[in-house]
């Protein structure tokens, strides 16, 4: 009973802190501005169906793939044994499934079981793959001492949660032939059947109930402490995928989106159409994003979803060829100001108000919020002018993350609202815009086309 | 495009040739080869000539919107005046803003790049290769990030050099894990961010590597880009980088 009652506490109160702590996520993400991304939905649940659960793109690198896939599958296969951990947990019963499954029982527990041992190894792999081997994706300037330590920390996590379901299931095997009457048995489990009374055999009753109970409890706790933990850790992308996938932008990878505001502008300008609205408005409209608030809510979401893998940046033409650029670490800077303005909105300090709405009695939110920074504190000029825009990053993201769109965004911004940018670019703009060229040329457009007489 | 519509024709095509095939010495050469191509397979055709403008894909993804959007409302007004209804490209990136970026602007058309307008004209039997001086040779092949990566198109351009009796060789980094060639993005309009080496630099080396005598591209940009590394390398006299549609 007294065990009941504990579980229930920790439990309620798991779940309590870390519904909390996705609230927070979801209003972090929501700082980005409004885009309807909804339609098509069928071709929607296609990429949620290939792409996260099916892990269509982590197939363009096997060994990592198969690695990945041993834990994924493991991941979703052990709910079923974390359910049930749920019911004996709240009700006091012992593998309440067992008797309703019946054979089937073993069945299910030997296949989790061996997933288990697979996504073991797995691990382990990953574990060396990070420390020993060093890969160089893990080891770039963007990977310092946080990222590397939050990835260490997840692996050893699914370490424990393993160990944890192998001494529950361990001792449960032996204390089946020790107490038939409170271990029922259950059919013969594939790994644990023969490791239990390998680890076990030895022990008394009493020693057995400790590992038992050991066992069931580390997984437990170390559940609900990764439940807690994701909201903080790049090991998001485990729930963030699926709805990452299923927003993704559908349009061709070639079309930047259009800015009918400036379309609008311009056609004014020349004639097509009566004069806009917009030279009524009494602010300067600023154009593209400087911060979390002007970028689209999923390339915030984006950067939530990113499990900082790396593929994009070791993909990168100009990463590779030693520039500053580094896809992931565009997303680990959008994540991280997204982080610092929920957290500057949430101390509700009045400091934090834009100047035209201090004198005011106004709550702090995403519209009068300004804390004299933006994403150019995070980002520099540098790394946006590196892209070359190849959308190597787009393809190589297994969750259809899009790092190059606010990187377009932010050199808009440097174009359009600071009148900015590389200096080099300045021609070639007044040139496009006079000459209907790249390059200034007196030439006639057509000049070369007298030698294409013929055949 | 004037000329050929006050001689009351209705042309099938309209060939862009974009500032490069315009303008630059070597990109002038595909225009020529391609528009001789056109002439051989007896293809209606026109150029807008004089009235023809950048697409402004390098202003676009620079984040000038306004230079974008002004000529590209100019260009859909020329080509809607003229009621263009297939557009070809040697391009990839006006092949891209004309058929992924123009339709939310007002301008829809059908839009092809000169890879699979040839492919279309063999297969019609308007065109035929030889191998001629490339046969038995080896020839790599670099995918451009607007055609390849963007666009999907990896098997045409690779189909059009089977044809020639060569032997094609691949890069390590091929198709959808093609590398760039450094000048996408507006790169080719200013100078590199500090680095290690130039990305053209790091892309011809690949291509040498397959010890292949050609370099073939379908991109006046990375055209340049992959002769300037072919010649930073001093191999110009060995190894030479062609568009698809020069003939010899």
């Amino acid at each position: 009973m007294l065990q009941q009652i504990v579980f229930s506490i920790i439990v309620f109160y798991a779940l309590w802190n870390a519904g909390k702590l996705y609230m927070r996520v979801r209003r972090n993400i929501l700082l980005g501005k409004d885009e309807d991304l909804t339609d098509n939905p069928g071709k929607r649940w296609q990429n949620v169906m290939l792409v996260a659960f099916g892990q269509k793109k982590m197939f363009k690198r096997w060994i990592p793939a198969v690695l990945h896939l041993f834990i994924y599958v493991a991941f979703l296969m052990t709910q079923v044994e974390l359910l049930e951990i749920f019911i004996d947990g709240f009700f006091g019963v012992h593998r309440f499934f067992a008797p309703y499954l019946g054979i089937l029982y073993p069945i299910i527990i030997s296949f989790i079981e061996i997933l288990s041992v697979l996504a073991f190894i797995a691990t382990i792999a990953f574990l060396a793959r990070r420390n020993v081997l060093k890969i160089p994706r893990f080891h770039k300037s963007e990977m310092t001492w946080w990222p590397k330590l939050d990835a260490n920390l997840i692996l050893l996590g699914e370490l424990t949660l393993l160990i944890g379901i192998f001494c529950m299931n361990g001792a449960d095997v032996v204390l089946q032939k020790v107490d038939p009457e409170h271990y029922h048995p259950t059919g013969f489990f594939a790994i644990s059947g023969w490791l239990g009374p390998l680890l076990f055999g030895w022990m008394n009753e009493g020693g057995l109930v400790i590992i038992e109970r050991f066992g069931w409890w580390l997984h437990i706790l170390t559940v609900l402490a990764f439940l807690n933990y994701l909201p903080i850790s790049k090991h998001l992308h485990i729930m963030l995928a699926f709805p990452n996938t299923w927003y993704a932008r559908l349009n061709s990878r070639g079309e930047m989106p259009n800015m009918p505001e400036v379309m609008n502008e311009v056609k004014s300008m020349m004639g097509l159409t009566p004069a806009a609205d917009m030279a009524m408005d009494d602010e300067l409209p600023e154009f593209g994003a400087n911060d979390v608030t002007s970028l689209s809510w999923k390339n915030i979401m984006d950067a939530y979803t990113c499990t900082e893998c790396g593929r994009c940046t070791s993909v990168c033409p100009a990463n590779l060829t030693g520039k500053k650029l580094s896809p992931r670490k565009i997303l680990m800077d959008i994540r991280d100001r997204a982080e610092e303005v929920g957290n500057k909105i949430d101390s509700e300090e009045t400091r934090y108000l834009k100047a035209d709405a201090k004198d005011k009695a106004y709550a702090l939110t995403k519209d009068n919020f300004d804390d004299g920074k933006s994403l150019f504190d995070y980002i520099t000029r540098e790394e946006l002018h590196a892209c070359t825009t190849c959308n190597a990053c787009v393809e190589a993201c297994p969750v259809l993350i899009n790092p190059l769109d606010p990187i377009l965004r932010l050199r808009r911004y440097e174009i359009l609202t600071e009148s900015a940018g590389p200096q080099d670019w300045v021609p070639m703009f007044t040139s496009v815009e006079n000459s209907g060229s790249v390059w200034q040329i007196p030439d006639d457009r057509d000049k070369w086309a007298k030698d294409a007489v013929g055949s | 495009m004037a000329d050929v519509v006050a001689a009351g024709k209705n042309p099938e095509i309209l060939f862009w040739v974009g500032c490069a095939g315009s303008y630059d010495a070597r990109a002038q050469k595909v225009s020529i080869a391609f528009c001789k191509i056109l002439n051989k397979a007896g293809i209606e055709y026109a150029i807008l000539g004089k009235e023809e403008s950048c697409t402004g894909d390098p202003a676009r993804r620079a984040g000038n919107e306004f230079v974008f959007q002004m000529t590209a409302l100019q260009n859909i007004e020329t080509l809607n005046m003229y009621k263009v209804k297939k557009i070809v490209c040697t391009c990839p990136h006006c092949f891209n803003t004309l058929k992924n970026e123009y339709p939310a602007l007002g301008g829809n058309y059908e839009v092809i790049h000169h890879t699979q307008f040839l492919q279309q004209l063999m297969e019609e039997g308007k065109i035929s290769v030889q191998g001629g001086a490339f046969s038995g040779k080896k020839v790599t092949y670099h995918d451009s990030c607007y055609i390849g990566r963007v666009n999907g198109i990896y098997e045409v351009p690779r189909q059009l050099l089977e044809k020639l009796d060569n032997q094609l060789v691949e890069m390590e980094r091929g198709k959808e894990r093609g590398l760039c060639c450094g000048a996408g993005g507006a790169q080719m309009f200013k100078e590199d961010e500090p680095g290690d080496k130039r990305i053209n630099i790091e892309r011809t080396e690949e291509a040498l590597d397959t010890g292949a005598e050609i370099i073939a591209a379908n991109c006046p940009f990375c055209i340049t880009m992959l002769q300037d590394g072919v010649k930073a390398k001093e191999k110009q006299d060995s190894v030479m980088v062609y568009d698809l549609s020069h003939r010899q």
